[in-house]
């Protein structure tokens, strides 16, 4: 055997979708995370409720690199029909974990190969045949745990966690997790290289997915109405809502400050939406591509009549329908353009677990202080797969409903005040809301042109009027968006600029690059859009900036472009778009060949 | 000198022209305005407080109407047929409003065809006033949803397909309640849309509104001529508010005259014409509607109302304070939950 490689590898599981073998898969990623060490999770899932191969990928690795890797140096299959593809994939000197009743031949002899009695140990465990299938997926949790060297208290305790605490399927999987261990310990002798060590880089985190993440920030953000209709990858998010509002947003009576409607479709969930902002509550819907698409003509309404709402956008590839399971970052030239005629949106970018919270709740005060949709685009890889986070943390600044005018303030001014009237500067009208009892609160909402009073106009002066506010306002978003993220670095005269679920490629990628004694680079990664002046003197820095990207169009080099033409000559895509995460050696790569 | 007449009030203390809109830009004579009169006259005289009341409309010449009627009302003149969302959210602000919706037949029986009936089946509370010409005005007359079979149109030819029935559609929907009218009906016209906006749920009101510029042929269905010739009552309907004595007009037997009360004590009173139609039996009301059409009737009055079932609103369990005057200390959960939930995760 060569030298031991030590919680630095990946490990791949082939199983059929819909055999239940996610809970085997996440207990395995919750085990290693609880022995300390820092791991993540991709699934690669079919668009199938049951039957289509699908693929879990948990990577390990001691220096705390979370991107995806091509290769898995451990693979376990428990698929016919991928066993050949899976084998195949073994690289040299691997690990490969197969179910014994497959039964075909193993021509590899660079290998590790272990067979598992699956089926037979499937059969001796303690419960009702219905449930054997799914509790099979437990004897290569034993095996693999054996192999490795997973400690058996973490399993336990990610069992214990994903069942709930409740005892009898945690001790019916568990007793299964332990007998295959037992088989295995008997029956197999080691002969790879690959195993997992304790560890103490996890403490103080916790594991949550982006969805999850977007929806409690959502919560803290005081969400008072959503809208949606179901569509991957997004169903999760306001499915979620719907777990944690009634836990933290009932009265002490138990009556609802919130109210979650599935709509009939993406058209009526933005509707909804922007009735519900219009009305003066907290609104939101969430959604994908094909759904987005058809949000188009609300969102320009919401703009025009200047409707605070927040659209969470959680992306996946397209064009079309796409692969409606696999991840993008395709959707933002899009959203930033949504709808006809003049207008520009904001986009807020979350990069982590932990930006789907804070700009779950940033979004709502964005909203309500520029009056104006809000988006916020995460992916299906932020969105929907596990990972270490820091914990999340408490909103640090009070709620800011903007600017809204109540009976007190009309009585105050006697009455006198415009809809659209730009009274401070900033581009940024007032407004008031239904049930306002004053006399002279009310007007009537329009995608129609209008006066700064909200009453019809055709008349050019006055829309023109208006347009250049919006401008304005828009400037002022630039002021209250979240700032990029910097690092500089000596003596570097390249520039990466990334956004949102790409970024833990590039931080890896930096490190790779310096190890392959490729140019120094300074980082700036984007939480939002517009352009702020970080943005603005980070690229006049450097002689090149390499934008990369999950898209296949390098959309966010498009936009830099437009918004800062005199630079654009700077500008080097590193965008690549499969449906998959980028991985770091991708980027790294990448950068290199525009380097020679 | 003489002292001027005391101005007129209503419960509320307010005039007429306190729930008068700006002047209409549609055309002289176009059976929308005769509808927002209407409007006008049944909230003065229901006593509602026009901030109490919301409005909507989609897209279209209809939709342009709730500019010509409740200026003190909040509103939203929203896309040419996405009334049904937008409505069905902002109820949300604050349940205390009441709402009356003003839509087309382009906007509800075609473009907004499937939001409609959404609207419909969950019983959002508000009175949904389709204005129904069979054609499209602002785009200058082309047929719509609800155009008869072999209509002809000046530029379109003659009409292939079948109409919409939006009474049929509402019904087949669940509507809780749903009446037909005619513009050139206005005392009618007025104790529906009061009896609309007393229903607590979905109201669906189909009022042949004649387009004067493009469909208002002798022969036409949505003509004025064709709905006088062909009007048939299902009964004489009157709106008795709550707290007012019924006082029927004139002598009538026992069995003549149905009462529904509705949510708000009021009592809808439908007194029998010819034949004695029961507006509560969903079965009947198609039976009737089959034959109106089958008799070349325009069939008019309440159709069909169902008072017992709860509202989109009464499936939710909300504060009783309007959501939209919550603040930041009922919608942010304390800071010591944050640990809680933390804890919630691996």
């Amino acid at each position: 055997m060569t030298e031991k490689i030590v919680n630095n590898f990946s490990l791949t599981i082939a199983t059929v979708n819909g055999s239940g073998s996610q809970t085997a898969n996440v207990t395995l990623l919750r085990a290693l995370f609880k022995m300390g060490i820092p791991v993540s999770g991709k699934n690669l899932f079919p668009s199938n409720i049951q039957g289509l191969p699908t693929w879990y990928t948990i990577r390990l690795s001691r220096d705390g690199f979370t991107a995806r890797r091509d290769e898995a140096e451990v693979v376990v299959t428990l698929n016919p029909a991928s066993f050949a593809r899976d084998l195949a994939s073994v690289p040299p000197g691997g690990a490969f974990f197969y179910a014994d009743d497959i039964k075909p031949p193993i021509d590899r002899k660079d290998i590790a190969a272990y067979p598992m009695p699956v089926k037979a140990l499937a059969r001796t465990a303690d419960v009702s045949p219905s449930l054997r299938e799914y509790i099979a997926n437990m004897v290569y949790v034993g095996v693999v745990a054996h192999v490795l060297g997973i400690e058996m208290e973490a399993v336990k305790q990610a069992l214990s966690f994903h069942f709930k605490g409740k005892e009898s399927p945690v001790n019916s999987n568990f007793g299964v997790v332990q007998a295959a261990a037992d088989w295995a310990k008997q029956n197999l002798t080691k002969s790879d290289p690959y195993f997992v060590e304790p560890m103490d880089k996890t403490s103080g985190l916790i594991m949550a997915d982006g969805n999850t993440a977007a929806a409690i920030g959502s919560v803290y953000g005081g969400v008072q109405f959503a809208a949606w209709y179901p569509i991957t990858p997004a169903s999760s998010l306001v499915e979620t809502l719907n777990v944690y509002l009634p836990q933290l947003r009932k009265t002490k009576d138990g009556k609802a400050t919130y109210a979650v409607l599935q709509a009939e479709d993406e058209l009526a969930a933005i509707g909804m939406t922007v009735g519900a902002g219009w009305g003066g509550l907290r609104a939101m819907t969430s959604t994908s591509g094909p759904g987005l698409s058809l949000m188009a003509e609300y969102a320009g309404l919401a703009y025009y009549s200047e409707t605070p709402i927040v659209v969470w956008d959680v992306q996946r590839i397209g064009p079309s329908t796409g692969l409606p399971t696999r991840t993008a970052q395709g959707d933002l030239t899009e959203t930033y353009f949504l709808s006809h005629g003049d207008k520009q949106h904001v986009l807020l970018l979350p990069g982590s677990v932990q930006e789907c919270f804070e700009f779950g709740w940033k979004a709502f005060d964005l909203a309500e202080r520029l009056q104006t949709p809000i988006f916020v685009l995460s992916d299906l890889d932020l969105g929907m797969n596990q990972w270490m986070t820091q914990p999340f943390e408490y909103p640090d600044t009070d709620m800011d409903r903007g600017k809204i005018l109540w009976e007190a303030d009309l009585e105050k001014s006697n009455g006198v005040w415009a809809r659209y009237k730009d009274v401070d500067g900033d581009g940024i009208p007032w407004r008031t809301v239904p049930g306002n009892a004053h006399p002279a609160s009310a007007w009537l909402g329009r995608g129609t042109g209008h006066d700064e009073n909200a009453r019809y106009s055709e008349d050019s002066k006055t829309w023109e009027a208006n347009m250049a506010r919006l401008k304005k306002k828009y400037e002022t978003a630039r002021t209250l968006i979240p700032a990029p993220v910097i690092e500089t670095a000596r003596g570097a005269k390249i520039g990466i600029i990334a956004y949102g679920s790409t970024a833990p490629a590039v931080d890896e990628a930096r490190v790779l690059l310096e190890q392959a004694n490729g140019p120094k680079t300074a980082y700036l990664r984007m939480r939002a859009l517009p352009c702020t002046k970080d943005v603005h003197e980070f690229v006049k820095k450097y002689e090149r900036i390499y934008i990369v990207e999950a898209n296949r169009d390098g959309q966010m080099k498009q936009i830099l472009s437009m918004a800062m033409p005199d630079q654009a000559p700077k500008f080097r895509s590193a965008c690549h778009s499969d449906g998959l995460p980028l991985t770091a050696a991708w980027v790294r790569d990448a950068i290199l060949e525009q380097e020679k | 000198m003489t002292t001027p007449a005391p101005t007129q009030t209503n419960k509320a203390g307010l005039t007429r022209n306190d729930y008068k809109g700006l002047p209409s830009t549609l055309c002289a004579g176009c059976g929308h305005n005769s509808i927002a009169s209407q409007i006008i006259a049944a909230c003065y005289e229901l006593d509602i407080v026009p901030e109490k009341l919301m409005k909507f409309s989609g897209i279209g010449c209809s939709s342009k109407s709730p500019t010509y009627f409740l200026n003190r009302s909040f509103g939203f003149n929203s896309l040419h047929g996405r009334m049904s969302s937008i409505a069905t959210g902002a109820l949300f602000a604050d349940p205390s409003l009441r709402a009356i919706g003003v839509s087309g037949d382009g906007d509800t029986a075609s473009i907004g065809m499937g939001g409609f009936k959404h609207m419909v089946r969950r019983n959002v509370p508000m009175a949904y006033i389709v204005e129904n010409n069979g054609v499209y005005g602002l785009t200058k007359g082309q047929f719509s949803a609800t155009a008869e079979v072999g209509l002809n149109l000046k530029h379109q030819g003659t009409n292939q397909y079948m109409p919409v029935d939006i009474c049929m559609e509402a019904l087949a929907s669940k509507a809780t309640f749903v009446a037909r009218s005619f513009a050139g009906d206005p005392k009618q016209v007025k104790e529906l849309i009061k009896a609309a906006l007393s229903h607590d749920g979905i109201a669906v009101l189909d009022i042949i509104s004649p387009c004067i510029t493009f469909n208002n042929q002798e022969n036409a269905v949505h003509s004025y001529t064709w709905g006088k010739d062909h009007e048939a009552p299902l009964h004489e309907i009157s709106f008795v508010p709550a707290l007012d004595e019924i006082e029927l007009p004139g002598d009538f037997p026992e069995g003549d005259v149905r009462e529904v009360t509705m949510h708000d004590g009021s009592t809808v009173v439908l007194k029998k014409l010819e034949k004695d139609y029961d507006p509560t039996d969903r079965g009947k009301a198609f039976q009737m509607l089959e034959e109106s059409e089958r008799n070349n009737l325009l069939v008019t009055g309440l159709i069909y109302i169902d008072t017992s079932r709860p509202t989109l609103l009464d499936t939710f369990d909300l504060v009783d304070t309007p959501l939209n005057r919550l603040t930041e200390p009922d919608l942010r959960p304390a800071r010591e939950t944050m640990d809680k939930i933390n804890a919630l995760m691996f």
